[in-house]
């Protein structure tokens, strides 16, 4: 029940201790010295870095999300981008069109990056529930139509920087994210339908500011989690939590879906009962 | 025994030699069971593939007392808040009650501790699910008929119990997703009328979650229901023995012979072997499918709940009736019945009773009363079989409705849509069902007299004389005048094709798994020379 012999029997944990960065003290011992030094000088970098990204986020974020000012060449590069691809839904002043789209102004840049790095703007088809897609628009034409968006309508800003809290924090997001989100998004985030053909979709697919932006946001039936609600601290908690537990293996084997009890019964019915149906109408052939 | 013979030592040439014997001996002498045990030895058990259901629940059972065994040495069930701070690091520094800290203390600190957490549950589930297919078979081949209504019931106590054990172990880790079931187990407790709420208190110790319920659901799970289950088999086993198992009918088998293999060696050998592939099954599902993965799912909490939680597949199907009955609430005389109320416990009550009660009605409806050895084929009992296939969809439903939101999710459909597509296939699939396997028996029926009339289709095609095509067909057994099989259908199935005939089974045609076997040589030249007489024999009766 100790971890004293696992070094020696090449016993790893089974589970990765963070799949983001990974630190020397959450390993356990070591086998190779060689290993170890490595380690060791990693734990130091990963360290600096944590340092020095926490130091800036904790400077960026004291606003609660970080705002870099954007520069008038990058709202420019927005404005036409937004002029080419959005303005016929939601106006040439952000103000929405009647029975095409809402007005932006007020949302934010934060609604603007989740909403076009996402790809689901601009919106392909009115539906029920507007769908991630592959996004239309690089990084950086994403960020100019955040800034312009913001630059008009003023709002919650995209937020900067470091997004992912530290491996420490890992296990507090995970229970952060129990309490906040596993209602729609499921435990293991796979998702879930809600009512009407709306659904709350997989984060697999998310990263790091995607997810923050979705919380500072609240994207359509998804609820908007403040910054009064869910400390920037603890938004990025929950993120170091869904990214870890993405990364990680499964240590028992075989994931099926970690959907839970209905993949397993997909399984016990399909190869297990199918496996034994198969030996016992082998042993009968044999024994006419 | 009263006699009073003078004891006498046997004679000297009887004694054994071996070791194996001497120790016989040495055992017979003091308890004196050679003999009764050589009666049961040579008991004989017939041969069938779907006789070996039964044995997987049984197997499934033995490896569930074994490695339940193994979790039990390191399983603690205390609801105790303690601090976690093992070796998985996404849970380090949480609260948690002791029953789940130490869950994941055996899948993660303890050696060997996950691959048998999880062969324990997958043998959970294949245990009901060998019940369940176990019972099919009785059901559709009535060897539940008299004098077997014992066993059927037995069965049924056996297969409720089941499931009862395996919820209780589903709840014992104390995770988020088996709290989210006591709950909802709570919740149907408080929907009886009336008792409700003392049910409740009384199961709980106070209201729920409350601090001793889980010392109780232990107990209960590794002592109470395993001993009952224990005892059940004993008896459902005790009386296949005593009133020897049914048969197909067929060669030397009557309704009051058995024919098949001895007990000992081969049917014990195959048992025992059979055991083994039972056992290797669920011990690779264990190493190579993750089950049950708690620690994804965090320890309980009261405020928390996750979307997509669902119970073991054996309890989907009371899921499925909750998220499909109407939400209608009825106050009667100052109570109120919840909907709850209906789909968890009325339907479970009524189909149970249906299953419990059916082999009565059967004998009833019939007015079959006889003592019966001899097995049926599903075909030539079209009703029962209808009806059988009709619970089956019916269940199927209520099984599928159960994991209706990760289907939608899955299969991008609407959750509302799959609501009331269950709830429509609910009321009109069982009744298609019940149609389409009735045509389907007669059919099967019509097809087996029509080959034993006429004789088995051969391919060869005739020219008549007249210019007319026909087919030869090559009668079974003596024809009268006109050609038409005397053969009457005896119960057994009916040989369709030409390779078919002689032996049943396709696969006895052909010995060896990869070449086929060759005979001995002159074995093989006397089987030669038999059939090529044949041949021309029959040859000669075509060209007739
Ligand atoms: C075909 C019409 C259409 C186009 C083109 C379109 N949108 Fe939208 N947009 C909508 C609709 C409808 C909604 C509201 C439903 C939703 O949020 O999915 C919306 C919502 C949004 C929101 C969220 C508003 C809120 O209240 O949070 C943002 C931000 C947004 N759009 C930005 C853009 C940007 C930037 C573009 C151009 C790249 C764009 N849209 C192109 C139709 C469109
Ligand atoms: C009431 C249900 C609900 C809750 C609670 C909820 N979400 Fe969502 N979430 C949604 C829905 C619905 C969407 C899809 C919105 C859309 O498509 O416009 C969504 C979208 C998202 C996305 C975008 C996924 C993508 O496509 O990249 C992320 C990330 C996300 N949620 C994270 C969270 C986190 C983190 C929490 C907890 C703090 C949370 N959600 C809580 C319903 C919810
Ligand atoms: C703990 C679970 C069970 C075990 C271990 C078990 C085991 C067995 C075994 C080994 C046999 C003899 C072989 C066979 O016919 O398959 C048998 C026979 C039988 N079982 Fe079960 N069984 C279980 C549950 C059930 C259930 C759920 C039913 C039906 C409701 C049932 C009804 C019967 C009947 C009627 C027989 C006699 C069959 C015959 O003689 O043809 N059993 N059981």
């Amino acid at each position: 029940m100790t971890d004293d012999f696992d070094g020696e029997l090449g016993f790893e944990p089974a589970v990765p201790a963070t799949g983001a960065e990974p630190s020397a003290a959450a390993r356990g011992p070591q086998r190779r010295p060689t290993l170890r030094r490595k380690l060791a000088a990693a734990a130091v970098l990963t360290g600096a870095l944590g340092a020095m990204g926490g130091s800036y986020a904790a400077f960026a974020a004291s606003s609660g999300a970080a705002n870099q000012p954007s520069s008038a060449q990058q709202i420019a590069e927005g404005r036409q981008l937004f002029e080419n691809s959005c303005i016929t839904c939601h106006g040439a002043n952000l103000q929405g069109v009647v029975g095409r789209g809402p007005t932006l102004l007020g949302v934010g840049g934060a609604a603007a990056y989740f909403q076009v790095s996402t790809g689901r703007m601009p919106l392909a088809q009115q539906g029920p529930e507007a769908n991630r897609k592959p996004p239309m628009f690089t990084e950086a034409q994403t960020e100019a139509l955040a800034a312009y968006v913001q630059s008009v309508g003023g709002g919650t800003a995209a937020p900067t920087g470091n997004l992912r809290g530290s491996s420490a924090d890992i296990a507090v997001g995970g229970d952060l994210f129990r309490l906040n989100c596993a209602s729609c998004h499921g435990v293991t985030f796979k998702g879930a339908p809600l009512s009407a053909g709306k659904y709350a979709p997989s984060l697999y697919p998310s990263t790091d500011k995607q997810m923050y932006t979705a919380m500072l946001t609240g994207p359509e039936s998804m609820p908007v989690f403040s910054d009064n609600q869910i400390t920037p601290d603890q938004k990025k908690a929950i993120i170091a939590y869904v990214q870890n537990i993405k990364a990680s293996k499964d240590p028992g084997g075989e994931g099926i879906g970690r959907i839970g009890p209905v993949s397993e019964a997909v399984v016990i019915w399909v190869a297990g009962v199918g496996a034994l149906m198969i030996a016992i109408l082998w042993i009968g052939a044999k024994s006419q | 025994m009263t006699t009073t013979s003078p004891v006498t030592n046997p004679p000297r040439r009887t004694q054994p030699r071996t070791p194996a014997g001497k120790m016989g001996k040495f055992v017979d002498d003091r308890l004196n069971v050679a003999g009764p045990l050589r009666k049961q030895l040579n008991k004989v058990f017939p041969d069938h593939w779907s006789f070996m259901m039964g044995e997987i629940a049984l197997y499934s059972f033995i490896v569930l007392l074994l490695t339940g065994t193994f979790l039990t040495f390191f399983f603690d069930p205390s609801q105790t808040e303690v601090v976690y701070n093992g070796r998985y690091v996404p849970m380090q520094g949480i609260e948690m009650s002791r029953a789940y800290a130490s869950t994941l203390d055996i899948s993660f600190d303890v050696r060997g501790g996950l691959v048998i957490r999880q062969i324990h549950h997958w043998a959970a589930l294949m245990f009901v699910a060998a019940m369940m297919i176990h019972m099919f078979r009785v059901f559709f081949t009535g060897a539940f008929r008299k004098p077997r209504e014992f066993n059927w019931l037995i069965g049924l106590g056996l297969l409720a119990l089941g499931i009862v054990e395996g919820f209780a172990g589903y709840s014992l880790p104390d995770d988020l997703l088996s709290g989210t079931g006591l709950r909802i187990a709570d919740a149907i407790m408080l929907s009886i009328p009336v008792v409700g709420t003392w049910v409740s208190f009384l199961v709980f110790g106070g209201t729920f979650p409350g601090h001793i319920f889980l010392d109780r659901l232990y107990i209960a799970h590794v002592l109470l229901i395993p001993g009952i289950i224990l005892a059940l088999i004993s008896a459902h086993l005790a009386l296949v023995v005593r009133q020897k198992h049914s048969q197909f009918p067929g060669n030397g088998r009557t309704e009051h012979q058995v024919s098949g293999e001895r007990v000992y060696p081969i049917y014990a050998a195959k048992a025992g072997g059979f055991f083994f592939i039972v056992f290797a099954a669920l011990a690779a599902l264990g190493a190579f499918a993750q089950i049950n993965p708690i620690w994804l799912f965090g320890p309980y909490q009261p405020s928390q709940v996750s979307s997509g939680s669902q119970p073991d597949w054996y309890m989907m199907f009371l899921d499925g009736s909750t998220r499909l009955f109407p939400s209608w609430e009825i106050r009667l005389w100052g109570h109120t019945l919840p909907p709850l109320f209906w789909p968890t416990v009325v339907l479970p009550g009524i189909l149970g009773a249906m299953a419990a009660l059916y082999p009565f009605i059967e004998a009833r409806m019939t007015r079959d009363y006889q003592h019966h050895n001899l097995l049926q084929r599903p075909r030539d009992v079209p009703v029962r079989t209808s009806l059988g296939l009709m619970a089956i969809t019916f269940y199927v439903v209520l099984f599928l409705s159960g994991g209706n939101d990760i289907i939608a999710h899955v299969f991008d459909i609407s959750l509302n849509a799959m609501t009331w597509g269950g709830r429509i296939a609910l009321l009109i699939l069982p009744p298609i069902a019940y149609a389409a396997t009735y045509r389907i028996c007669l059919g099967l029926q019509r097809h087996d007299r029509e080959v034993l009339e006429h004789g088995i289709e051969t391919g060869i095609i005739k020219v008549l004389p007249t210019g007319e095509y026909i087919e030869v067909h090559q009668p079974l057994g003596p024809t009268d005048d006109h050609g038409h099989g005397l053969l009457e259908y005896s119960g057994t199935p009916v040989p369709k094709r030409m390779n078919q005939l002689g032996v049943m089974s396709p696969v006895k045609l052909i010995r060896g798994f990869f070449y086929p076997v060759t005979e001995k040589p002159e074995l093989q030249a006397a089987i030669d020379e038999a059939d090529a007489a044949e041949t021309s024999q029959r040859q000669h009766q075509l060209t007739e």
